[in-house]
């Protein structure tokens, strides 16, 4: 019936409402939806003016609609908040708990916006997504993978966040701004007159009002009725003087310098915390570095895997210039990544993600 | 591709005699039925033949009507109208309603709650009925008002009215129903059912959007919610839409027989689903509900797959209500039934009008079954499952 049809994910941004512009300029039988993930009036408690103008907040949804209207095409918002609150938040929430940085847009990109949306893109007998991520997707006829490239325009990549695809995933995902640069996006926008070409973009993580995480916490497990963290402990320097109190170890994050609450001659980062004893340890600069880093739950996307230590380039957060390194492999499937020169604030729970130039080799979580 | 509507509970298209009514009345009289003038009379004319012709449908006295710009402000009207007055002159009002009323209800007392006031929801059966024996457990002496609808949008269910209504007033309460779903649709009789207020809506019976009334029962007072000038007999404020009440009370007027052929299309998609599609259940009371109302879980098929992939074939159709974003939440109808999360989130309403046919409803359930067909295959929850492990389900 509707073999040829796309699914746009439309987020109401500039981005996806290009990708369905450029789609149905092309003549393609296309239908946008718009996943509704979290309810931004949810924790009244966080709400700030900032909120209105959040992913998933009423006005974008509006701003997809408008978009979907201009372009006459099918448009459907479905709700996924139980699905994203499962496997997004509670483990966002849970991972800082237990003394990591957890990256929330991995988990949603892997469990939510391809897993789910092409689930729901099976259901409206779409066999194609197509989505707003600056990446290239292809397929290589030789080692009969999909493989996954940075995008053209290497200011906006954030293959970072997509290293979790599946090859089935990345067989059914067009990413058609991968060969744009972010300035021609707009301009196309423009062009075309979309209602949003002139939105700001939202680089804050859709569901964290201000990047206020410990207020977020606080309110979500209130509402839970857990109570918010009461866990407080130590400010401890690395050479063993105590330094100071804390309200919560969760609070801390790795390479942080701002809002520790202690006065020193030199610049403090936080090194490391331990939720169980509740110490959060700090120390100079030169203490955040690091030369190796062990990874886990591999996956792995334009390599079937490494069998010897092989090169790569690796990146250990959004924006981190890949660094050269040696990749070995572990038992139980992990990785220990060695890099040439040591490395700042390499942070568990965030991700670690392999480059071979421009071809995204595969990744995995930072123990 | 041709695009058929069968989502008539959320709103149905203008009847051609009520369009023509309306353009009418707004072509012709201009003036303001308030105004002492040739032109005011004129109006005014207007709007008091409309009320005769709605008291007549409904068998009431013309003086018991108030116009009003739907069916949310009437039950708001009704609800606040009555707890607010209580509250006032006594200082307590005890309200008791059900837990599958319309959001207009269902919200309205919550904000009542937030005002002083103490609300009671009681729980239904398995069909979606509300129990007299449970309204007469939860009177009490300061309870003022008893609100529970006529019929149910998602499901159908007819709740027995007149007897709820006559608990309530013999605990000494008055009784509000919202009949938006039932008036200009089956014949309703006001004083047969001996409700205190009735709700009524425009657009859900062939009238226009904006437009509804509230039969209010000589005797009853109650306080405005709207305040200006003193129109409707100081109970709403507001310049009247007599053209806007005139299509109205035409309408309700013809509705009943422009409806009536629902029924049998409704059964006919009922039995084309049954007999066809495995691994289904019919939600709601099977006998007491109205005639043009079907709502079938569709066993590990998420209802709101189902609604897409039937627009996308040229169907219209609904599951659950939408919330603000035009997402869908599981309908608190089908949670309250005792249907749990999965089985409420698979529901579909299919809501039947006067413009659907025998070929069309033909049509539906060939769309039903490709789409379901379609969704179980891709779905993970049913690839374990066999047909006939379906067909016993």
């Amino acid at each position: 019936m509707h073999s040829e049809l796309i699914a746009v994910a439309m987020s109401g941004g500039v981005d996806s409402s290009a990708v369905a512009a450029l789609m149905k300029r092309q003549g393609l039988n296309v239908a946008g939806l718009t996943m509704q993930l979290w309810n931004q009036r949810r924790l009244p408690q966080l709400a700030t003016e900032a909120t209105t103008g959040r992913c998933c907040s009423l006005d974008d949804v509006y701003d997809a609609r408008r978009v979907a209207e201009d372009l006459d095409m099918p448009f459907y918002v479905v709700n996924l908040e139980d699905h994203f609150e499962e496997s997004v938040v509670k483990p966002f929430v849970a991972d800082y708990l237990e003394g990591r940085t957890p990256i929330p847009c991995t988990h949603c990109n892997t469990f939510i916006k391809f897993d789910r949306f092409l689930e729901l893109a099976d259901s409206v007998g779409a066999k194609s997504i197509a989505t707003g991520h600056y990446a290239r997707v292809g397929y290589n006829g030789e080692s009969g993978r999909w493989e996954l490239r940075t995008a053209i325009d290497f200011s906006k990549d954030q293959t970072y966040f997509l290293w979790g695809l599946t090859q089935e995933q990345l067989s059914r995902t067009l990413f058609p701004l991968g060969h744009m640069t972010k300035p021609e996006v707009r301009q196309l926008a423009v062009d075309l007159k979309l209602a949003v070409a002139g939105k700001p973009e939202s680089y804050e993580i859709c569901f964290v009002p201000n990047g206020d995480y410990a207020g977020f916490i606080d309110a979500y497990l209130n509402e839970k009725g857990d109570g918010a963290v009461a866990a407080q402990g130590n400010i401890v320097h690395e050479d063993g003087r105590e330094l100071g109190r804390h309200a919560g170890a969760h609070r801390f994050t790795v390479g942080q310098r701002k809002g520790l609450g202690i006065a020193a001659p030199e610049p403090l980062y936080v090194i490391s915390t331990d939720p169980k004893s509740q110490t959060v340890t700090v120390g100079g600069n030169d203490s955040l570095l690091r030369k190796t880093l062990v990874a886990r739950d591999i996956n792995w996307i334009s390599w079937p895997g490494v069998e010897s230590p092989a090169r790569v380039q690796v990146r250990i957060r959004n924006r981190h210039v890949p660094a050269g390194a040696t990749l070995s492999p572990l038992p139980d499937g992990k990785v220990e990544v060695a890099f040439d020169e040591p490395q700042r604030a390499v942070t568990p729970g965030q991700g670690a993600v392999f480059y071979s130039g421009e071809l995204v080799v595969g990744g995995g979580w930072i123990e | 591709m041709s695009h058929y509507y069968f989502d008539h509970n959320a709103t149905s298209p203008v009847a051609p005699e009520v369009l023509q009514c309306l353009l009418e009345t707004m072509a012709e009289v201009p003036g303001n039925a308030s105004s002492i003038h040739y032109y005011g009379q004129a109006a005014k004319r207007k709007l008091e033949g409309a009320r005769r012709i709605l008291a007549e449908s409904i068998h009431c006295d013309p003086r018991e009507l108030v116009f009003t710009s739907g069916g949310t402000e009437s039950d708001n009207l009704a609800i606040f109208g009555i707890a607010r007055k209580a509250l006032r002159e006594k200082g307590r009002a005890h309200v008791i309603t059900s837990a599958i009323e319309h959001p207009a209800v269902l919200n309205a007392c919550t904000q009542l709650e937030r005002e002083g006031a103490q609300v009671t929801v009681l729980p239904v059966d398995r069909n979606g009925r509300v129990e007299p024996v449970d309204v007469r457990n939860a009177l009490r002496p300061d309870t003022c008002l008893v609100t529970i609808h006529h019929a149910n949008n998602e499901i159908g269910t007819v709740e027995p009215v007149a007897k709820l209504a006559k608990t309530a007033r013999e605990g000494g309460a008055l009784f509000h129903t919202d009949a938006v779903q039932t008036v200009g649709r089956i014949p309703v009789d006001a004083k047969a059912l001996g409700v205190d207020l009735m709700s009524i809506g425009g657009h859900k019976c062939g009238g226009p959007k904006g437009v509804g009334a509230l039969y209010i029962r000589k005797g009853v007072e109650l306080d405005p919610v709207l305040f200006g000038g003193h129109h409707e007999r100081d109970r709403r404020a507001g310049t009247e839409n007599f053209p806007g009440a005139m299509a109205l009370a035409t309408a309700i007027a013809g509705g009943p027989d422009r409806w009536q052929h629902t029924a049998e299309l409704r059964d006919r998609l009922e039995r084309g689903i049954l007999t066809r599609v495995p691994g289904i259940r019919l939600n709601g009371d099977p006998t007491n509900r109205i005639p043009n109302t079907a709502n079938i879980a569709f066993e590990g098929i998420g209802g709101e797959a189902m609604v897409i992939s039937l627009d996308l074939r040229g169907y219209a159709v609904s599951s659950g209500s939408a919330c603000s974003s035009g997402a869908v939440e599981p309908s608190h109808v089908l949670l309250a039934l005792g249907l749990d999360r999965d089985a409420a989130r698979s529901s579909v309403r299919f809501s039947l009008g006067p413009g659907n046919t025998a070929e069309q409803v033909d049509g539906l359930i060939e769309a039903v079954v490709a789409s379901v067909a379609h969704l179980r295959r891709v779905s993970p929850i049913m690839e374990n499952r066999t047909e006939l492990e379906l067909a016993h389900a």
